[in-house]
């Protein structure tokens, strides 16, 4: 199978990358995003949900999150590389929102050949929002894990934690185990007999929670048996839009540092005149092309249902991870004093990276899975 | 390769076919004498030759300056030295000998020289007949290129040079050099002047070459002592004081970042059997693979492995920025990853090599002149020759210097 050429990124995903970028440079530009989720800054308030519903209504609108709804389900179906730039816009923009959780649960439902997942998917393309609770307490990467059980009934009891924007989405993508396997199920936020226990986070742009369910009545999208084979078939879209956050999120705190740099004088001179400053930030840029480039060659490969696609996302999200951390790290240390204070946009990008870093998986796991791919499995 | 193959146009698409089709019939087989790693390292003159004929073989079948307008040798194509690149990488060709001629002398003579002159040097540069080297570096002039000392002065319709060259490769087998030097000592930059001088023909008549040793025991490298050279106006390239301006048409195109592509081949295996590519992440897992240490196999332990996991991805990185810098809608600025290239490809090859000789343990103590050397000795070698990389063409940290001024907009260091 081969690869196109410009990734499959062609006008149409370029216009609509294009309109992401004035959207947010318009709505959300970093002092608007600071008062939005950093006017406290008493770090024990900080499992607050702070966003702009109407802004992200207004997402929705504009048909982001039906990019990737096929065109049968209301959707615009469009290829994975056009999700993956508007998650970079939304990183470099630090978007307090459910849409990587929305395009997650996308991705895991065209995998579930149901109609009751097809409809989730229509529900999606007219704006309703989502997010995955699919991990158990211990965190583990593993998708058959699941701390919530099913009854013959249908309903579901137990526990999902690290459950992303949880109280911004409106319904939640569950998987829990019943007498037969995994099956993943549907919840709204309101339902019966759920509570949603928040998590007091590091991350200012995201909020996250453990969910509780008490014989919560769910709709089943996949059946037992099923659910963990669509939730391993949509990893490498997940690992993609993820990566792209942090490319976005990078590239903002790489501009925003270079600014400084061009700008901050000591010693006569603007600081990215010394090289202790220029070329880490020239290692940084490196780091970030290499993310970049590795995400839309993974999207790509999901796009053609290339056989290499989860060796290739997880090469972007191992990159991507790394260099997330260094340019948050870069960015404070190079912003020197200023850079520590909660009043510098930059810890709010610097937090979201090391947030973004470990979700799905950090670089030294995905580096592992790698080396049984690329090198053989350790001898016993 | 073959992401390369879909979107070719109609010409690239016949042009791709003739020369697969010629180079399944013209592979010239493997050398009869053991080839340095590149062409930088070429000092054995049996070598040479051979190298030259497969430069010749390639140029007459016309896979070498196929961009090239046809009154100046060139194939007159568009856009096919790229794909002539993947034809004869894919068929594990030998490496192209005239590399600084190709890389740097051509497109710098075709976008700065006269008319008359293009035609003269370009069709035996294509071909390998004459070999071309590079008089840029001084003992004074090394990161700051600028401060040249060698002098060019006026003299009638001549010039006459004195000065002294350093690292200048292959100028032991070369006819002509490309010479940055300075014309005037009143302005740095402006003072500079840009020729190309004749070396063989002019040996004992103002230029002397004295080969120089690298630290791997290989020579392959030179000093060239200018004194009173004399050389027609004709020779010239540009304006007098328009030398910076033409060498950075000869840098850009040195680190990958020029309007032209260099022709080059390559992919043949150095040793028969061994299958190393020292520029392969594959080879690196292989070699783990295959290495005990302590009775335990080098790929079992999860440190090494997590490094050549990494290798793999910046190796796969590098691959993927290139392909990026051709699609407009996927790139920041438009210089912004070919000015990386240079300094991505050499400390990529420098870190392989040097996980390697982690890999090998005690058998990386071994020199590549013996038998039991692991992988025939040639990471190690490759090793200490990365630095010529690392180092050449505007050290790495020049680079660093370039991207942050020119890409990011820091301050100037000069």
């Amino acid at each position: 199978m081969e690869q196109p050429k410009n990734f499959g990124f062609g006008e149409d995903e370029a216009m609509l990358r294009d309109s992401a970028r004035r959207f947010f440079s318009d709505n959300l530009p970093a002092d608007r995003l600071h008062a939005l989720v950093a006017a406290e800054f008493d770090p024990h308030r900080a499992n607050q949900c702070k966003w702009d519903a109407d802004l992200w209504k207004q997402v929705t609108e504009l048909g982001w999150t039906a990019a990737c709804v096929p065109e049968a389900e209301g959707g615009i179906g469009m290829p994975l590389v056009a999700a993956v730039a508007l998650a970079e816009e939304a990183g470099r923009a630090g978007f307090p929102s459910p849409m990587l959780g929305t395009f997650n649960a996308t991705f895991v439902l065209r995998g579930c050949d149901t109609d009751a997942a097809r409809a989730a998917l229509g529900a999606i393309a007219e704006g309703t929002s989502m997010t995955l609770a699919v991990t158990n307490s211990r965190g583990s990467l593993n998708a058959g894990d699941t701390d919530v059980q099913v009854d013959d009934s249908g309903r579901l009891t137990g526990s999902a934690h690290f459950v992303q924007d949880a109280r911004k989405a409106d319904r939640y993508l569950i998987s829990a185990r019943g007498a037969n396997g995994v099956g993943l199920y549907i919840v709204e936020r309101d339902a019966d007999g759920l509570t949603v226990a928040p998590d007091v986070i590091v991350d200012v742009t995201r909020d996250q929670a453990i969910l509780g369910f008490d014989n919560v009545s769910a709709l089943e999208v996949a059946p037992p048996g099923a659910g963990q084979t669509a939730l391993e078939a949509a990893l490498p879209a997940m690992l993609c839009v993820l990566s792209a956050d942090m490319v976005g999120a990078g590239e903002w705190l790489l501009q925003t540092t270079a600014e400084y740099a061009r700008t901050r004088v000591q010693f006569d001179r603007p600081i990215g005149f010394f090289q202790a400053i220029k070329h880490p930030l020239v290692n940084l840029m490196v780091e970030i092309d290499n993310a970049k480039s590795l995400t839309y060659n993974a999207a790509c490969a999901v796009d053609i249902g290339a056989e290499d696609q989860l060796t290739l996302a997880r090469m972007a999200k191992a990159q991507a991870s790394s260099m997330a951390v260094y340019s948050g790290s870069r960015a404070v240390q190079f912003h020197g004093g200023i850079g520590f204070t909660w009043e510098c946009w930059v810890q709010m990008f610097f937090k979201r990276q090391l947030h973004s870093q470990v979700l799905l998986g950090d670089a030294n796991h995905h580096r592992r899975q790698l080396a049984d791919a690329l090198i053989g499995p350790v001898a016993a | 390769m073959s992401d390369n193959q879909a979107s070719d146009t109609p010409e690239q698409a016949e042009f791709r076919a003739r020369a697969r089709e010629w180079l399944a019939a013209n592979h010239p087989g493997r050398p009869p004498l053991r080839l340095p790693q590149g062409a930088l390292e070429v000092s054995d003159p049996h070598a040479l030759e051979w190298l030259r004929s497969w430069q010749k073989a390639a140029y007459d079948a016309g896979l070498v300056g196929c961009d090239y307008p046809t009154q100046v040798g060139g194939g007159g194509r568009t856009n096919c030295q790229t794909v002539a690149n993947q034809e004869m990488f894919a068929a594990k060709t030998p490496y192209l000998v005239n590399v600084i001629g190709l890389g740097m002398g051509a497109p710098t003579v075709f976008f700065h020289a006269q008319e008359e002159m293009k035609q003269q040097w370009l069709p035996k540069l294509f071909s390998g007949e004459e070999i071309w080297c590079q008089g840029f570096s001084e003992p004074g002039a090394g990161s700051d290129l600028a401060n040249q000392q060698t002098f060019a002065e006026r003299d009638g319709d001549n010039w006459i040079i004195n000065g002294h060259k350093v690292w200048t490769t292959l100028a032991h087998f070369a006819s002509w050099m490309i010479l940055l030097c300075r014309t005037s000592k009143d302005d740095k930059y402006n003072g500079l002047s840009y020729f190309v001088v004749p070396i063989k023909d002019a040996i004992g008549r103002g230029v002397t070459v004295r080969p120089l040793i690298k630290m791997t025991g290989e020579t392959g490298f030179n000093e060239v002592l200018f004194d009173g050279l004399v050389i027609p106006d004709s020779y010239r390239l540009d304006e007098v004081g328009a030398g910076w301006k033409v060498a950075m048409t000869t840098l850009a195109h040195e680190r990958n970042a020029g309007q032209m592509i260099t022709p080059a081949s390559g992919g043949m295996p150095l040793d028969e059997g061994s299958g190393v590519s020292t520029n392969d992440p594959a080879s690196l897992a292989r070699l783990a693979r295959n290495q005990l240490r302590d009775g335990k196999r080098a790929a079992d332990d999860e440190a090494l492995r997590d490094e050549i996991v990494k290798m793999f991805i910046r190796s796969e990185a590098f691959r993927q920025n290139r392909r990026r810098t051709r699609v407009p809608e996927l790139r920041d600025h438009a210089q912004r990853i070919p000015l990386q290239s240079k300094m991505i490809v050499t400390e990529l090859q420098q870190d392989m090599a040097e996980l390697a000789l982690r890999i090998q343990g005690l058998g990386s103590t071994l020199s590549f002149t013996d038998d039991k050397a692991p992988d025939a000795g040639q990471w190690g070698l490759a090793y200490m020759n990365t630095f010529g990389i690392t180092i050449a063409g505007g050290t790495n940290e020049i680079q660093r210097n370039i991207l942050g001024e020119r890409v990011l907009g820091l301050a100037k260091t000069k």
